[in-house]
């Protein structure tokens, strides 16, 4: 039915979703190439979440095919999607740690679990992923001794512990200091140089992503508004990139939730 | 008058298709347990602590109320029995009451309020966040690593807590009928040995705790793993858990006291 190519890693077609009877995604056609960096972006509230969940098979479409490696993603069983999953990591908005388990622990749980491997070793490789993301230090910490941004690192060292091949980002720059946006940035661009990686990205941090990526995705509407390399969005006249680019409160990415008339709400008309 | 007719039967209706909803997600979630117990057995150690954390943690408060609830039954029974001129009697009345009933209702009541009510909590924050999800996509089931290891812990710890709750009231009830009151020792003992029978009562009393603690378990991951993700909806389960929890154990009590006690005499 769909025609796959080696060279593409994840690949959408005419993927529709929607919540209850609320679309969010309308027709989404998107392929990303093995090694590719891309950029996610659009509105709060857009479907960028959603379409990461999509593409890990959190989500299923009501319509349309998700391909992930040559595999239909929503057809697949549930062993069958795991064995998909061990090749797939994801950086979640919020670092999703364990709590009851320390920092150390946090990251030795992808080796300890779906690996064999001597303790030994896993200490090993475990310092080596926390000392990629500065914190080797802090490995004693429970979660909730660390800073958001001590979280997200942490959990980015869990999340590319087993060396995955596709690697989905979610939000990684928000909320952290300009030092660990760069560090992460850093980081994101090495996993994928090294280990041929492909990225998804979401985020809104423009300044950072568009030194990373190889492509910029513009969401809109539940449609992919744009599709372009980085140098083209410095330069766009298209008011919803220059709306995002230049920090523009109102423009074509409503700022607000759409709801009934402000003045007719306030007057309880 | 119509439409408020109309109005009452679809509120009910919802009521009931609601309820025959959600008994038709525990019956799918019981399910996916089942089939996921095989992995979880095969890891003992995370059954283990969850044992300590659920099991061990709540001796102190069963082997208390044991000995308290003994204590009462003798005081409450000797009052009784002494009546008749059958005092000797308090040991079997005591042991049965304990073995057959109180051991495992008891601690099955206390276990909800202490043990399962926090199991609630934690898988229902767990979900909320993400770390369930986390665990998903890290392609380890969570039903397998965190939710079935709970339940089991459920259903091997509640047998042993109601073995320990009972022995609690016997000596209670040693302590009041025998030690205070003055009945005889020996007779207290051997009326109890020669009419506490192994498999109506020892036996009984423990499938009865064990089917306890099947339900208990299930209805505290079910709750946590349902629990809408917000702060109010955690604690709704939570109190769910102890309530659905201490009414379901005292209905199954019925059913099978009628079951195995029924046509006994
Ligand atoms: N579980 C859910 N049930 C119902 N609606 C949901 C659910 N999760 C998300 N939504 C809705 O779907 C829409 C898209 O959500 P999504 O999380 O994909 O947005 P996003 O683009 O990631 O936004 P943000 O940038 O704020 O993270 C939102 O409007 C949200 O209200
Ligand atoms: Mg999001």
């Amino acid at each position: 039915m769909t025609s796959f190519h080696e060279s593409e890693m994840i690949a959408l077609k005419d993927v529709c979703f929607s919540y209850a009877d609320r679309p969010i995604l309308n027709g989404i056609d998107l392929t990303i190439k093995r090694g590719e960096i891309i950029a996610i972006m659009g509105g709060s509230g857009g479907g960028k979440t959603t379409l990461l969940g999509l593409i890990a098979g959190r989500l299923k479409p009501q319509s349309g095919s998700v391909l992930v490696n040559g595999f239909e993603v929503p057809k697949l069983r549930q062993t069958e999607l795991y064995g998909l999953r061990r090749k797939i990591g994801m950086l979640f908005q919020f670092g999703a740690l364990f709590t009851d388990l320390n920092v150390f622990d946090n990251v030795a749980f992808p080796y300890r679990e779906q690996t064999n491997l001597p303790e030994e070793m896993i200490r090993t490789l475990v310092l080596l992923k926390l000392e990629a993301v500065g914190l080797r230090g802090a490995k004693d910490l429970m979660p909730a001794e660390l800073s958001g941004g001590m979280a997200r690192r942490v959990a980015l060292a869990r999340a590319v512990a087993l060396d995955p091949s596709v690697m989905l980002y979610d939000e990684p720059f928000t909320g952290l200091d300009p030092i660990s946006v760069g560090i992460i940035g850093r980081l994101i661009k090495r996993l994928n140089r090294a280990l041929g990686m492909t990225s998804v990205i979401v985020t809104h941090d423009l300044n950072e992503t568009l030194r990373l990526v190889d492509r910029v995705v513009v969401l809109s509407q539940g449609k992919i508004h744009r599709d372009m390399a980085p140098e083209e969005i410095r330069s766009t006249d298209d008011p919803f990139i220059r709306q995002f680019a230049d920090g523009l409160p109102d423009g074509p990415v409503p700022f607000h939730y759409p709801g009934r008339d402000y003045w007719s709400e306030l007057m309880g008309q | 008058m119509s439409a408020y007719f109309i109005r009452l039967i679809s509120t009910l209706g919802h009521l009931v298709t609601s309820r025959i909803d959600r008994l038709g997600l525990v019956a799918r979630f019981a399910g996916l347990l089942l089939v996921s117990l095989r992995i979880a057995l095969g890891r003992l150690s995370l059954i283990f602590r969850e044992v300590y954390f659920s099991g061990v943690r709540s001796l102190s408060i069963v082997a208390v109320s044991g000995l308290f609830v003994g204590m009462v039954l003798a005081v409450q029974g000797y009052e009784v029995l002494q009546r008749y001129g059958s005092a000797e009697s308090l040991g079997v009345i005591v042991a049965l009451s304990l073995v057959r009933e109180l051991g495992p209702v008891v601690t099955a009541l206390l276990f909800a309020g202490r043990a399962s009510s926090a199991v609630t909590a934690e898988i229902g924050l767990m979900r909320a966040t993400e770390q369930l999800a986390a665990m998903d996509m890290m392609a380890v089931d969570p039903i397998s690593r965190v939710v079935a290891p709970r339940f089991l812990a459920a259903v091997f710890s509640m047998p042993f807590l109601a073995a320990i709750f009972s022995t609690a009231g016997v000596i209670g009830a040693w302590i009041i009928g025998v030690k205070l009151i003055g009945i005889d020792d020996g007779a207290f003992w051997s009326q109890m040995q020669a009419n506490v029978d192994v498999r109506i009562d020892v036996l009984n009393g423990l499938v009865k705790s064990i089917v306890f603690g099947t339900s208990v378990g299930l209805i505290s991951v079910f709750e946590g793993y349902f629990a809408a993700p917000t702060a109010e909806g955690i604690a709704t389960a939570t109190t769910r858990t102890v309530v659905i929890s201490s009414l379901s154990v005292l209905l199954l009590d019925l059913l099978l006291t009628v079951m195995m006690f029924r046509g006994l005499s």
